[in-house]
């Protein structure tokens, strides 16, 4: 099949569905619009296997490195003849691996959402969104044009807002759709501004071109000269992208909206806010990453900020107890490990790994985290209660959902040969060939991550003896996705990932040392360990080291009150402050104005409304003396 | 200018400012009518006394005077036909009582 309408295919078809689910069946044959909708997944999937297939092993190698493929350029909106913004796909390696990484979540949530959201009101609807969903994602990942990946960019985020809020009688549901919206329009405004910036720049919006004129020496000096307290506008832009970015993946400060994003169906914030859009941001920089290494300012910036909220997430995971938000905070501990990489990529000592390790970690972690966070779905919909405290025991009750958990933990905390274990480790070895603190960092972190996820487990699984005797694994369509998904956890560390997506396109060996890999296995192993002391059997021992901790204890369960300075600043400084000012003057000099205006129109208008009187001789008067003053005038 | 033009156009300067008065001060509407009469004549009157007087060769005033004339004479058809509608209305043609037309 010819590559274009393979890709074509591969976009529109779950736009169709979307408008079919959403416009035609949805409301009326539920059930059908879902089988529907997981037909058309499971054939774009098998289109993105055969595209992936194609491009990897047929025709994507030319002289041994992976080549570029734009099959479709269309001019769609030409406002003249130096700027017109055309409907482009972009194939290369990354995108491929990013459709192949989308399409296989989101089918195997649809599988499960089959069961798991059975009975469920707008049924039909939850299919239809998703079917918007993963529409958008692909667009986003293909597009070759930057105005054309905005647009799926804001999709994705409109996607994301219905789904978080698919239960909108909750409030917090309601509260929490909003609260993602606006934070990452937020950013995406920032992101806007990047993309102007670097049009202006390059006088173009293909990114290919865009990429290719920017890193072209000539260009580089003109932007350099014009800057903007103190940093070039190449800069800005890259930081502005950067923003926007930070927005979608939930990295600190801009991270508050994804732990509340949890208010979704649980398959949703498998697909959406643990697999691909909150890896969007990463996907972002992987793209422009070429411009992104013109100026290593803000790589920099990007590997303290992804550094640094792997850190601060991880330990806030610590503290939590509902098990989705805890799995929501690891992710966002993860996409800053993805960022960490991006930001220690280097050319010197080994070209472009952070690059490589930050693409693999989306790989693997896309599985694994699904993985769990379907696993997660498996054991809310047998024990119907998100608290940790609440579960234990299950392990007979639930035995494909505990061997599901225990290898996405084990793939988080990287522990070999799971899939984790490989990205993480390239990602580690990256950070400790540029940065030693940043590398201190990571392995701290990789430490917290395997305490607070098998503190989950433990909680979860062991600990204390089973509560609820009724509680019982789902069907065959909760168990199979769990099984494909253990098994590509299993498989997916195998892959030379290196050899298929790499900065330059050349194949590039991931190193691995066993000398390097013990200190992290260690550390893994060790908070293994600590978590199984504190949380295998039940004993008042945490509880007892929470009230020792107290304050810090405290902080930290309320995610360092972070959410309580946002609302804070939005409600006392912008609401009360700026916002009643702006009120005041709204009120009392705009309104007053329009108000005065009006008055004055309006007296004056009853003022000569006497001259109206309806009597024709006065009219009749008043032209005559007219017409008699006019005569004298021109008679003198 | 010759001196009995001169006088016809008095004439028709007086017979045009009494129409103008009559128009002014009269409250009946026919006698409104007859004022816009006098002053309608009084043009004619200027019309046909230039013709003769200034322009003999020609006849564009004679033409003009029984243009006006037959518009007159469609117009007080009309302006009658409306007083006597008013009047099946209101019993009265006083245009002093007649103000709601302004709405």
């Amino acid at each position: 099949m010819n590559e274009g309408l393979l890709v074509i295919l591969l976009l529109f078809l779950p736009l169709v569905k979307f408008v079919v689910n959403r416009l035609f069946i949805g409301k009326k044959w539920p059930v059908l619009s879902g089988y529907l909708a997981t037909l058309i997944l499971i054939i774009t999937t098998l289109l993105s296997v055969v595209l992936a297939w194609q491009y990897y092993f047929e025709y994507g190698k030319i002289n041994g490195t992976y080549a570029l493929f734009i099959p479709i350029d269309e001019p769609w909106l030409s406002f003249s003849n130096s700027l017109s913004i055309n409907f482009t796909i972009l194939v290369d390696a990354l995108s491929v691996m990013m459709v192949l990484v989308v399409n296989i979540v989101s089918l195997m949530v649809h599988i499960f959402s089959l069961a798991y959201m059975k009975g469920e009101d707008r049924y039909g609807y939850y299919y239809a969104y998703l079917g918007l969903f993963t529409f958008a994602m692909l667009g986003l990942v293909l597009s070759g044009n930057i105005f054309e990946l905005f647009i799926f960019w804001e999709l994705v985020g409109i996607s994301s807002y219905l789904l978080i809020g698919f239960y909108y009688t909750k409030p917090e549901a309601v509260a929490a759709a909003k609260k993602a919206f606006i934070v990452t329009r937020f950013a995406d405004f920032g992101f806007l501004i990047g993309i102007l910036l670097l049009g202006s720049l390059s006088n173009q919006f293909d990114i290919v071109q865009m990429v290719g004129s920017l890193t072209s020496q000539q260009t580089l000096t003109q932007g350099a000269g014009t800057s903007f307290i103190g940093l070039s506008a190449l800069t800005w832009a890259c930081l502005l992208l950067f923003m926007g970015a930070a927005g979608k993946s939930a990295m600190f400060p801009l991270h508050i909206w994804l732990p509340d994003a949890m208010e979704g169906p649980t398959p949703v914030s498998a697909l959406i806010h643990a697999a691909t859009m909150v890896v969007a941001g990463v996907f972002l920089i992987a793209r422009f990453f070429p411009i992104f290494q013109l100026d290593g300012t803000v790589l920099t910036i990007v590997g303290i900020v992804g550094a640094f909220t792997a850190f601060f997430a991880a330990i806030i995971a610590c503290t939590q107890t509902d098990i989705k938000r805890v799995l929501a905070f690891s992710t966002i501990s993860q996409i800053g490990y993805m960022m960490l990489a991006l930001g220690v990529d280097d050319n010197i000592l080994n070209p472009h790994l952070g690059y490589t390790a930050a693409l693999f970690h989306l790989f693997t972690h896309a599985f694994f985290k699904s993985l769990l966070f379907l696993c997660a779905g498996a054991i809310i919909h047998a024990v119907h209660t998100n608290n940790m405290l609440e579960m234990g025991g299950l392990r007979k009750l639930l035995p494909v959902t505990h061997i599901g958990f225990l290898v996405g933990c084990l793939a988080i905390a990287g522990v070999p040969p799971f899939s984790g274990f490989f990205s993480k480790e390239a990602i580690l070895f990256a950070a400790y060939q540029q940065h030693k603190w940043l590398y201190a960092v990571a392995l701290i972190t990789a430490f917290i991550t395997s305490f607070y996820m098998f503190r989950l487990y433990f909680s979860i699984f062991w600990n204390k003896p089973v509560k609820n005797e009724h509680a019982h694994e789902g069907n065959w369509l909760i168990k199979l996705p769990l099984l494909i998904l253990i098994a590509l956890v299993i498989v997916t560390g195998f892959i030379p990932f290196g050899n298929f997506v790499s900065a330059n396109g050349k194949p590039l060996l991931l190193p691995m040392h066993i000398g390097f890999s013990v200190i992290p296995v260690l550390l893994a192993l060790l908070g293994i360990g600590y978590a199984a002391i504190l949380y295998f059997k039940e004993s008042n021992v945490p509880a007892s080291l929470e009230n020792s901790f107290g304050l810090v204890y405290s902080t930290v369960k309320h995610k360092f009150y972070i959410d309580e300075l946002y609302q804070f600043i939005t409600h006392k400084i912008i609401f009360n402050g700026i916002g009643n000012a702006s009120a005041w003057i709204d009120k009392q000099v705009i309104d007053k104005l329009v108000n005065v205006s009006a008055g004055l129109t309006f007296s004056f208008s009853i003022a000569i409304k006497k001259l109206q009187s309806g009597k024709v001789q006065q009219y009749l008067l008043i032209f005559i003396v007219g017409i008699l003053c006019l005569f004298v005038l021109f008679l003198v | 200018m010759p001196e009995v033009l001169q006088k016809i156009l008095w004439l028709s300067t007086a017979l045009f400012f009494i129409g103008v008065y009559g128009m002014l001060t009269r409250r009946n509407m026919l006698a409104i009518l007859m004022s816009l009469e006098l002053m309608l004549n009084s043009v004619n009157i200027n019309f046909v006394a230039f013709n003769k007087y200034l322009h003999p060769e020609k006849l564009d005033g004679i033409f003009f005077f029984l243009f006006i004339v037959t518009i007159a004479a469609a117009e007080a058809a009309v302006a009658i036909a409306i007083i006597i509608h008013l009047y099946r209305y209101h019993k009265n043609i006083d245009v002093g009582e007649t103000e709601e037309f302004k709405y």
